[in-house]
Order: C-alpha cells, then structure tokens, then sequence
C-alpha cells in the first residue's frame, strides 16, 4: 500500500464573528487525535502560522462584505481542493445581511466621522454567489458534531450525515415537548434545516432559524397559522424571517410579502 | 416461577392510597416503571419512582394544533388523553446502533451488540396505544422479518392498561374500534374509579405475569358495584369522544380519489415538517446513518426514524418519487387509512388523536379524511 500524504486543512475568516471557529477549537479533543493525520495549516483563531497551499480541504467561515474580500475568496477558491462554508454567514449573508434591506450608504454617512473611509458592498452576501461551493454546513454557529462529521466524511471520502429535513423531526425524536402547540410560542422549527439537535426548543424557546430554511420550506402556510392562531402581527412576522438567516431566498421572500402588504 | 393455580380472585380492588404498593410490587420484581408524568407544559412519558411522578390533579386540552395541561380540579391520577409520546419510543427508539466496526490489522472487527436493555413496566398504557402495539407486531415481528430491537423490547415489557376515562376531542378511537376499553393483549388493565368519596382501581389480570402481581398485591376481590362503577366509566368515555371517522368503504373511496384536486390544497397548507409521522404511534419508517470517525478506523451504522414527509424519503436516482407536498402528504394519509390494510390486514391508524393536536397548523386526518371521500373527484 502506498502511504497517504497527510491531508492539509485550512480554515478562512471573512465577515463573521468567528463562532464558527470557536466550535472547531470546541473540537480539539477529537482534532488532537487526528493531528498524526491531518495538517491544520491555516486557522487564525487557533494560530497565526500559514501553511502555503494547495488546501484539501478549506473551511471559510464569514459572508463578502468589502470588495478586498470578493477578490480573496477566489485566491481561496484556487488553492481548496474542496471547499466547505460553515456557518449562517458563509452560506446565507448572515446577521449582517440585514443590511441588504436598507440603504448602505445612509447608514455609513451617519454611523462614521468619516465615512470616506468605509470600503464596503451594499450587500452581504454568501460564499456561493462568489465561488462554486462543494458543501454548506449550517448554522450560527456550526453544531460541533455536524462539522467533525463533514471533516470525517471528506477525510474518508464518504457523503456527510446532514439531512435537510426539519428542526421538529429531531425535536420529536429528542422527545421534546413542542413549544408552539402545548406554549403557543412561534417557532420557525418547521421551516428550519436540521442539525443542532432542536437546541431552543429543548430549552422552552422557539426555533429562530439559525440553520436557514430546510428542504421545501412552507414558510406561508406557518406566518398565516401565527397570525391566526398565535396572534402574530405582521411585524412579528417579518421580525422572524428577518434574523440571522434573512437573506436566504425563502426567508427573504417571506419577510417581503409582509412588508408589501 | 411458580404457576399454581388458587382461589384467590383475578378482579380485585386497589384503594388509591395504596397505589404505591403496586409501585413497590413492579420494582421488587426488577421493572423500571414508565408512565406519564408532566414535564414542560404535556403530560409525557419518563421513568417514575412513585405515584408522586403521576400526573395527579391534572388533565389536557386538546384542540387541532393545540394542546394545554390543565389543572383538573380532581384528585384523579390518569383523567387526561394521550400526550405528544407513545411506547414506540421504547420499543422502537428513535435512533438505535445497528453495529460498529473497527479496523484490525488488514481487516475489521464486528460489534453488533448494543447494551443490556431494562426490564419496563408501561403503566398507563390505553386501549388505544396497546392496539397501536399490536399493529407494530404485526409489521415488526411478521415471521420472517422480525426485527431483533423490536422484538427485545417487547418481549420485556410489562403492559399494565389505565381504561381510557377522559378522552380529548381530538380521539376517535370508538371509531376506529380500538377503544376505549382494551379488552385483551395486557398483563394487567386498571380502572380508576372517584366516587364521591371512595376512590379506587379496579385491577384485572390479563396474563401469568399479571396474575402474581394481582396475587402479591393481596387486594380484596371486586364488589359487583365496584366493578359495574367502573365499567360506566369506561362507557361514558366512548360517548365523550370528540371526533368521528366513518371507515365504511373508505379504502376504497381513497383509491378511487388519488387525483382529487383537494390533495393540492392540503400540500398547500402542510410544511411537510413531519410531526404527525413521528407522534404516531404506528408510524415505523427508518433509515439508516453510516457515519466513521476523523481516522476512518471506526465505523458505525445508526437506524433513526424517518418519515415520508422528507424529501431523501422517496429519493431514487435523479430525484425524489413524490416531489409535491401533496403527494407527500397522500401518501401518508392513504398509507395509515387504506394501503396499510392491503399490507397488514388492518387500518393503521387508531384514532389516537396526537397527529392533529400536534400538527404545527392543525391538519386534521379526519377532516382531510372526509373531504377526500365526500365524492369521487379526480384531476
Ligand atoms: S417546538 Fe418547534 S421545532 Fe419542535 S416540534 Fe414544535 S414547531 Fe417543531
Ligand atoms: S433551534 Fe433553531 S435557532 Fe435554535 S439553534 Fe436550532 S436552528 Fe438555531
Ligand atoms: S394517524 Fe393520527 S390518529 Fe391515527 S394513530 Fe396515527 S397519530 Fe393517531
Ligand atoms: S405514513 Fe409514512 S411514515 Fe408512517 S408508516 Fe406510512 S410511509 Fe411510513
Ligand atoms: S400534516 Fe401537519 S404535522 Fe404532518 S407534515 Fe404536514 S404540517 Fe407537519
């Protein structure tokens, strides 16, 4: 058998909060194990060492915000081997994507002495829309046990265990007892991609979608059922497609129809 | 253990206030109880130690879409309707190892064993979860294809009936005639009697097992009004159901409207968020999770429930069969209501309720039921 070259993994920031990595530092006792087998060569939560490329494997946390960082990610992009976003900002434009609603440069002429300064995009937008991306991995932050799975399963060239179907299947599965129909507390677990186990829900509150929107969100069907059976207002409704994951399509599209109305 | 027959009689009277003796009796004998208890606003079901974990004084309100604990104003131990949890959890768990293998030199190791399983006491099980039970033996322990976790966990576990008294609006088991009284398939079955001021159980043995329990509990025999008292209360729970489905030629009607234009409309309202399949007390779709650790040297294979609602569900190659929410949701709605009797004899449904009080938009299977079958329409 011919020895294996050890695999390099980098990770990349753009405009995040660096949760994300947090949870893969989260990770150390299972990545010490697999130090003999992998090379971290680029973590800047971690280390300021940098390992040169090419990447098996890059992890970019973060959305593009500034034009510097529409140029980087396609340095990335050609140094990855396989390239995986982790987290709401990588793939959906993230809290900051709330911008992406109002007018930018209002914002900057009154928040900045000198707003002459400020190199930013009017919009923050997901990796995806810059660079072709090889798997998403969602939410904010990132499960811990969903990103060792996706590492695993490139590691061992296998499909990651990440179903997007929704919250309220795990939170049924957990045995969860369920806030909207035994409290009357909205929750967005019905339209929410899987993967943090029905974190919030486990804890009285109501899914705020973090993860984005599943597989075939029915984001319509549940505002009408919160405005008419829970007493949701618009605003209430807009204010909940409007988190963290405002910017991903069907999310998106479900704040604006209550806007327009 | 000993089989001698005796005199002693099979019906007896627990008073309330002894409860705990028979709490007593199921763990000197080496049973873990489970039943219901309230926990974060249901009544659900976990292991209890005494009849203090019961949910006394308390009952449920049941809507579609909707379900609120309340207190009862009474005494009572099990005056409320099935929760949001089944027995399905334990004896067919949402996520079990099927096996793990290791990587041994130029080959593997196989370890298909998962730990030892607990002796379980069910108590507060209703006529109709134990008919629920039935219809998983039939699809999980059918000769040939019996599977081995389920069969385990149901070979151990003791089934102890509390007659249904307090059925919520959203049941229909009279219906479905799987309730409310359960009239065999239990090892022992309870009715809760609250009777001005006595308040009782009257106990009946339904097995060996139940019988030296009876035995141990050294309880008086039933008094004809004891019993009688008990039997009105079961009966008065059969007219206080608040939902119907009319059965008669329904399998047949379902077919008939496969292309009703009405399935649409219910997809437009379900969020295909699977909820219904997973409180279900029959529902028994898995898949499988094959996942490996960082080195590759450790594989393991999982089995977790699934549901038709997904979309992996029905994935073959190039995409998924039913890619409609309505057709995801005919299929559910079909499969527990007509093709699950070709496959099993039996309807696979019970009329147990939880599907439509824990719907996040309330879709109710009766409902949907009857305007399916109204008249044949199909597109
Ligand atoms: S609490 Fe939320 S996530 Fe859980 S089942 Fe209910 S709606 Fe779904
Ligand atoms: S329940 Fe919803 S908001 Fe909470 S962690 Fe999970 S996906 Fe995020
Ligand atoms: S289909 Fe609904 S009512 Fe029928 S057994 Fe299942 S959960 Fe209960
Ligand atoms: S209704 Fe759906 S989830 Fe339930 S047993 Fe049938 S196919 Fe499986
Ligand atoms: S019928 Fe209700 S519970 Fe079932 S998948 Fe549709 S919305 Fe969810």
């Amino acid at each position: 058998m011919k020895t294996k070259r050890k695999p390099k993994l980098a990770v990349w920031k753009f405009a995040s909060c660096d949760g994300c990595q947090l949870s893969l530092l989260d990770c150390e006792d299972e990545l010490l194990d697999v130090v003999g087998e992998i090379d971290i060569a680029n973590f800047p939560e971690a280390s300021r060492a940098v390992v040169k490329g090419p990447y098996d494997i890059s992890l970019v946390e973060g959305s593009i915000t500034t034009p510097k960082d529409a140029e980087r990610i396609h340095k990335v992009r050609r140094a990855s081997k396989v390239l995986i976003t982790i987290g709401a900002c990588a793939t959906a434009g993230g809290i900051q994507a709330l911008r992406n609603f109002q007018d930018v440069d209002q914002f900057i002429s009154i928040v900045y002495a000198s707003p002459d300064y400020i190199s930013t995009l009017n919009k923050s937008t997901p990796i995806s829309e810059h660079v072709k991306v090889d798997y998403e991995l969602r939410g904010c932050p990132v499960n811990k046990y969903q990103l060792l799975e996706v590492i695993s399963a490139f590691l061992n060239g296998r499909r990651p265990v990440t179903p997007s179907h929704s919250v309220c299947m795990e939170c049924k599965q957990k045995g969860v007892v369920c806030v909207m129909v035994a409290h009357g507390t909205p929750c967005l677990g019905p339209v929410t991609h899987a993967g943090c186990g029905a974190l919030c829900p486990s804890y009285a509150r109501g899914c705020f979608g973090c993860f984005g929107p599943k597989e075939t969100p029915n984001t319509h069907s549940l505002s009408e059922w919160w405005q008419e059976e829970l007493g949701a207002s618009k605003g209430d409704i807009i204010r909940a497609f409007r988190g963290i994951t405002a910017y991903a399509e069907p999310f998106r599209k479900e704040s604006e129809a209550y806007e327009l109305q | 253990m000993s089989k001698k027959k005796d005199a002693s009689p099979q019906t007896v009277t627990l008073p309330s206030n002894d409860l705990s003796r028979l709490f007593q009796v199921l763990q000197s004998r080496g049973y873990t109880i489970l039943g219901p208890t309230v926990r974060d606003g249901a009544i659900v079901y976990d292991e209890l130690d005494s009849p203090d974990d019961l949910p006394r004084g308390w009952t449920d309100e049941q809507e579609k879409g909707r379900y609120r604990l309340k207190k009862s104003g009474y005494g009572t131990y099990f005056s409320f309707a099935v929760g949001p949890h089944s027995w399905k959890q334990y004896l067919y768990p949402p996520r079990v190892r099927l096996w793990q293998m290791h990587k041994n030199g130029t080959g593997f190791e196989l370890n298909a064993q998962n730990g030892p399983l607990k002796k379980y006491a069910f108590l507060g099980v209703r006529s109709c979860e134990l008919h629920a039970i039935e219809i998983l033996d039939r699809v999980l322990l059918q000769n040939g294809f019996e599977d081995p976790t389920y069969k385990a966990r149901r070979k151990e576990a003791l089934i102890i009936v509390v007659q249904c008294t307090a059925p919520a609006s959203t049941c229909f088991c009279a219906s479905m005639q799987t309730g409310p009284k359960a009239e065999r398939g239990f090892d022992l079955a309870m009715t809760e009697v609250a009777d001005g001021e006595r308040h009782y159980f009257v106990l009946q043995s339904g097995s060996d097992a139940g019988r030296e329990i009876v035995q141990e509990l050294a309880c008086a025999a039933a008094t004809a009004e004891e019993i009688a008292a008990a039997e009105q209360a079961v009966k008065a729970a059969a007219e206080r159901m608040g939902r119907t489905l009319d059965t008669h030629g329904l399998q047949a009607a379902l077919y008939a409207n496969r292309e009703h234009p009405h399935w649409r409309e219910v997809g437009e309202r379900c969020l295909n968020c699977t909820n219904c399949t997973q409180v279900c007390p029959t529902c028994f779709c898995t898949t499988v999770e094959d996942i490996t650790d960082l080195t590759g040297a450790t594989a393991e294979r999982w089995r977790r429930w699934d549901s038709c609602f997904t979309m992996e569900f029905s994935y073959l190659h190039g995409g998924s069969v039913r890619s409609s929410a309505g057709a995801r949701y005919r299929q559910w709605l079909t499969h527990k209501l007509a093709s699950w009797v070709d496959q099993f004899g039996a309807f696979g449904c019970v009329g147990c309720g939880r599907c439509i009080a824990w719907c996040p938009v309330g879709i109710d299977i009766t409902e949907e039921a009857r305007i399916m079958c109204a008249e044949t329409v199909n597109q």
